[in-house]
C-alpha cells in the first residue's frame, strides 16, 4: 500500500469515527449551552435506541423499521429524562445536576442489565452496512461512508434549523442568556425540551451506527462514547455547537494518529493519553479552541 | 468589656473534650461488644462501614470543604489498594502470580502498617502531581478532569500487567484488616478532617469555596488550600484502599471504577457536603440500606409467591433515592451542619436538673 493510500485510508477512519463523536458531542453541547448541565446519561440513549432496534429485529421486523423505532425510542427516552430528572432541578448548582445525570446513568444501565442480562448480544446489521468497497489497495467499509454521509446531512439540517427556524433562534438566545431569553417571552421549557429531543435523536442515530460498527450491544455500551464526546466538546469549547463538531473531528484524528504512531506496547494506553490531553487542554484553553478567552466577570 | 462569644464563652478543656470522649467511648463499647458477640456477617458490615467512613470523610475534605468536586477519588483508592497489596503479598505468591515484577519488589513482603502508610503516601504524591494542575480549574471542569484522571488510572491498571495482573483478579492478599485496625484508622481520619475543618486552614478552604475572588482578595491562597485538602484527602483515601484490599483480599480494576465512585459520592451527598458527622451518618445509612437491598435482590420467599432475584435493583433504588435527596434536600440530611455531642449531652442532662429544681 502506498503512502498516499495509507493516508487516505486513515483519513477515512478518522473522519468516520469523528462523525460519530460529532453527533454525540452536539447533544452534550446543546444541553450544556442552555442549562450548564453535563448530561452524563446522554451515552445511555445510544444504548436505549440500539436495544429497541435489536429487539424489533429479533421480533422479525425489517431493519429500516427497527432503526426508525430505535431512534424514536432514544428521542423519547431523552425527553423523559429531561422531564423526570432534570426539570425539577432547574436553577440548581451545576454539580447537583452532574450528579443527577450520574444517577440517571446508573438507573438506565441497571434497568438494561435487569431487562436484557449484562452480557453483550450480537447486533444484526443489513448487508449494506457490512459491505466493504475495495479500490486498488484501499478497503473502505460501507459503514464508514454511510456514517460520514449521514453526519453531513444531519449537520447541514441542524445548521439550517438553528439559524432559520424560530425555535432554533430561541435556542441560541437561551444558550446566550437564559434569563434574558425568558424575559423576551421565550418558552424556556419548550426550548430545553427541543434541545433534548434533538440531542437524543442524534444519539439514537449514533447508536445504530455504533452498534453496526462493533456488531454487538451491551448495557454499558454508552459509557465510552459519552466520555469521548465529553472530550470532544471540551476540545471545541463546552456549549459551542461548531466547537463540538470541530472537537469531535480533532479527537477522531488524534485517536487514529496515536493508534498509528504509538509503539505497539503503548497502544493500549491510547485512551489514557487522550484523557491526559483533555486535562492539559482544560488548563491551557479551558474554553476550548473556539471558545472565548474572556475572563469571568465579577 | 469582654466580647462575648456566641456560644457563651469558650468552654473549659474538659468540657471541650466531652463530646469526642463520649463518642469514642460509645464507639469502643460497640466495637468491643461486636468483636465478642457479633457474628461474622455483622462484623464484616462493621468493617465495611469503617472503611466507607474513611473514604467518605476524606472525600468530604476535598469535595465538601473546598468545593473541588472530585469524581476521581476512587483512583486514589485503587492506587492505595494495589500498592499495599503488592507490598504485603507473600513472596511465594508473588513469584507465581507476578513473575515479571522487579526482583527487589518480588522478594519484599512488608507488614500491614508500613505497607498501608506507603500506599497512602503514594496516593498523596500522585494527588500532588495531578493536583498541581487540576486544582487551578473551576466548577464542573474539575469534575470532568478528575473523571478523566479516573479513566487514566483505570487504563493503566488494566494494562500494567506485570504489577497489577491487568484485568485479571489480583488474589491472595493477606486478610490483615480487622474490626479494630480499620476503626482506629477511621477514628484517625475523622479526627484529622474534623480538626482541619475547624482550623484556620479549614476556614480558608470554605472561604475559597464560597467566594473565590473574595478569598483571594483577603490573601488566602486558594490553590494552596485546595491542594492541601486534595493531597490529605488522597492520603486517607489511599489508606482506605489498602484496608479494603486487605479486607476483600481479591479484586480487579473493575472494583475501582464508576460504580464505586458513585457509591461513595451517594453517601457523601446524602449525609451532607461539608459536615463530618453528616458523612458518618450517610455512610451508616447507605451501607446498611444497600446491604439490606442486596440481600433482598437475591429474591425471597413470600410463602405462596417467590420473588425472583433481581440483580441491579438495589443500584436502581439507590439512584432514585439519590435524585430525590438532591431535589428535595439538596444540602443532604444534615445540611452541612455538625451534630453537637455536647449539646445533646446538655439536653440529656437538662430534664434531671429540671426535676431537682421542682
Amino acid at each position: 500500500m502506498s503512502a498516499l493510500e495509507l493516508l487516505l485510508q486513515q483519513l477515512i477512519n478518522a473522519v468516520s469515527i469523528g462523525s460519530l463523536y460529532a453527533l454525540m458531542a452536539i447533544g452534550l453541547a446543546m444541553v450544556f449551552g442552555i442549562l450548564r448541565l453535563i448530561n452524563f446519561a446522554h451515552g445511555d440513549l445510544i444504548m436505549v435506541g440500539s436495544y429497541v432496534a435489536l429487539l424489533l429485529q429479533v421480533l422479525g421486523l425489517p431493519f429500516p423499521v427497527a432503526a426508525v423505532a430505535g431512534v424514536a425510542a432514544s428521542t423519547l427516552a431523552g425527553l423523559a429524562m429531561e422531564r423526570v430528572a432534570y426539570r425539577p432541578l432547574r436553577g440548581a448548582h451545576e454539580i447537583a445536576m452532574l450528579l443527577t445525570s450520574f444517577s440517571v446513568t446508573i438507573f438506565l444501565e441497571n434497568l438494561a442489565i435487569i431487562l436484557f442480562r449484562p452480557t453483550s448480544r450480537p447486533f444484526p446489521a443489513p448487508a449494506v452496512l457490512r459491505s466493504v468497497i475495495t479500490m486498488g489497495q484501499l478497503r473502505v467499509a460501507g459503514l464508514d461512508l454511510i456514517a460520514i454521509a449521514v453526519t453531513a446531512v444531519l449537520l447541514a439540517a441542524l445548521t439550517l434549523f438553528v439559524r432559520r427556524t424560530n425555535i432554533g433562534i430561541a435556542m441560541r438566545a437561551a444558550s446566550q442568556d437564559l434569563l434574558a431569553a425568558r424575559l423576551m417571552g421565550i418558552n424556556v421549557n419548550r426550548v430545553i425540551a427541543t434541545a433534548f429531543a434533538i440531542g437524543s435523536f442524534l444519539a439514537g442515530v449514533v447508536g445504530l451506527l455504533w452498534s453496526a460498527r462493533v456488531g454487538k450491544v451491551d448495557p454499558l455500551m454508552g459509557f465510552n462514547p459519552v466520555l469521548k464526546a465529553f472530550v470532544a466538546s471540551v476540545i471545541g469549547g463546552l456549549g459551542s455547537l461548531p466547537g463540538a463538531v470541530l472537537g469531535a473531528y480533532v479527537l477522531g484524528g488524534l485517536e487514529i494518529l496515536l493508534q498509528g504512531l504509538l509503539p505497539s506496547g503503548l497502544t493500549p494506553y491510547r485512551d489514557a493519553l487522550v484523557f491526559a490531553i483533555l486535562i492539559a487542554l482544560l488548563l491551557l484553553r479551558p474554553n476550548g479552541i473556539l471558545g472565548s478567552t474572556e475572563k469571568e466577570k465579577i | 468589656m469582654q466580647p462575648e462569644s456566641p456560644r457563651g464563652g469558650s468552654p473549659s478543656l474538659p468540657s471541650r473534650l466531652a463530646g469526642p470522649a463520649v463518642s469514642l467511648a460509645l464507639l469502643a463499647i460497640i466495637l468491643a461488644i461486636a468483636s465478642f458477640f457479633a457474628g461474622d456477617y455483622l462484623q464484616r458490615i462493621l468493617i465495611i462501614i469503617g472503611i466507607n467512613t474513611i473514604l467518605v470523610v476524606s472525600l468530604n475534605l476535598s469535595n465538601g470543604f473546598t468545593g473541588v468536586f472530585s469524581l476521581g477519588h476512587v483512583g486514589f483508592m485503587a492506587i492505595g489498594a494495589y500498592t499495599a497489596a503488592v507490598l504485603t503479598l507473600p513472596v511465594s505468591l508473588k513469584v507465581v502470580n507476578l513473575p515479571s515484577l522487579p526482583h527487589w519488589l518480588q522478594q519484599l513482603a512488608l507488614p500491614f502498617l508500613p505497607a498501608t502508610l506507603i500506599a497512602g503516601l503514594l496516593a498523596m504524591l500522585v494527588a500532588f502531581l495531578v493536583g498541581l494542575s487540576l486544582m487551578r480549574l473551576k466548577g464542573a471542569y474539575i469534575s470532568v478532569a478528575t473523571l478523566g484522571f479516573l479513566v487514566i488510572v483505570q487504563v493503566i491498571l488494566v494494562n500494567w500487567d506485570q504489577v497489577t495482573r491487568g484485568a485479571r483478579t489480583f488474589a491472595g492478599v493477606p486478610p490483615h484488616s480487622t474490626l479494630w485496625n480499620v476503626w482506629i484508622w477511621a477514628v484517625v481520619a475523622v479526627y484529622i478532617v474534623w480538626r482541619l475543618g475547624a482550623s484556620a486552614f479549614g476556614r480558608d478552604m470554605r472561604a475559597a469555596r464560597d467566594n473565590e475572588v473574595a478569598a483571594l482578595s483577603l490573601g488566602i491562597s486558594v490553590l494552596r488550600s485546595r491542594l492541601l485538602a486534595f493531597c490529605l484527602s488522597a492520603f486517607l483515601t489511599g489508606v482506605a484502599g489498602s484496608l479494603w484490599a486487605h479486607f476483600i483480599t481479591s479484586f480487579s480494576p473493575k472494583s475501582f471504577y464508576f460504580t464505586q465512585a458513585f457509591n461513595i459520592i451517594t453517601m457523601l451527598v446524602i449525609g451532607g457536603l461539608g459536615s463530618v458527622s453528616g458523612s458518618v451518618i450517610g455512610v451508616f445509612f447507605i451501607t446498611v440500606l444497600s446491604e439490606l437491598l442486596r440481600n433482598a435482590e437475591r429474591g425471597f420467599d413470600l410463602g405462596v409467591f417467590r420473588l425472583p432475584p433481581i440483580y441491579g435493583a438495589s443500584q436502581i433504588l439507590m439512584a432514585v433515592l439519590f435524585v430525590l435527596v438532591i431535589v428535595f434536600r439538596p444540602a443532604g440530611l444534615l445540611g452541612g451542619r455538625e451534630i453537637d455531642v455536647r449539646a445533646i449531652l446538655r439536653r440529656l442532662g437538662a430534664p434531671r436538673r429540671g426535676k431537682g429544681a421542682a
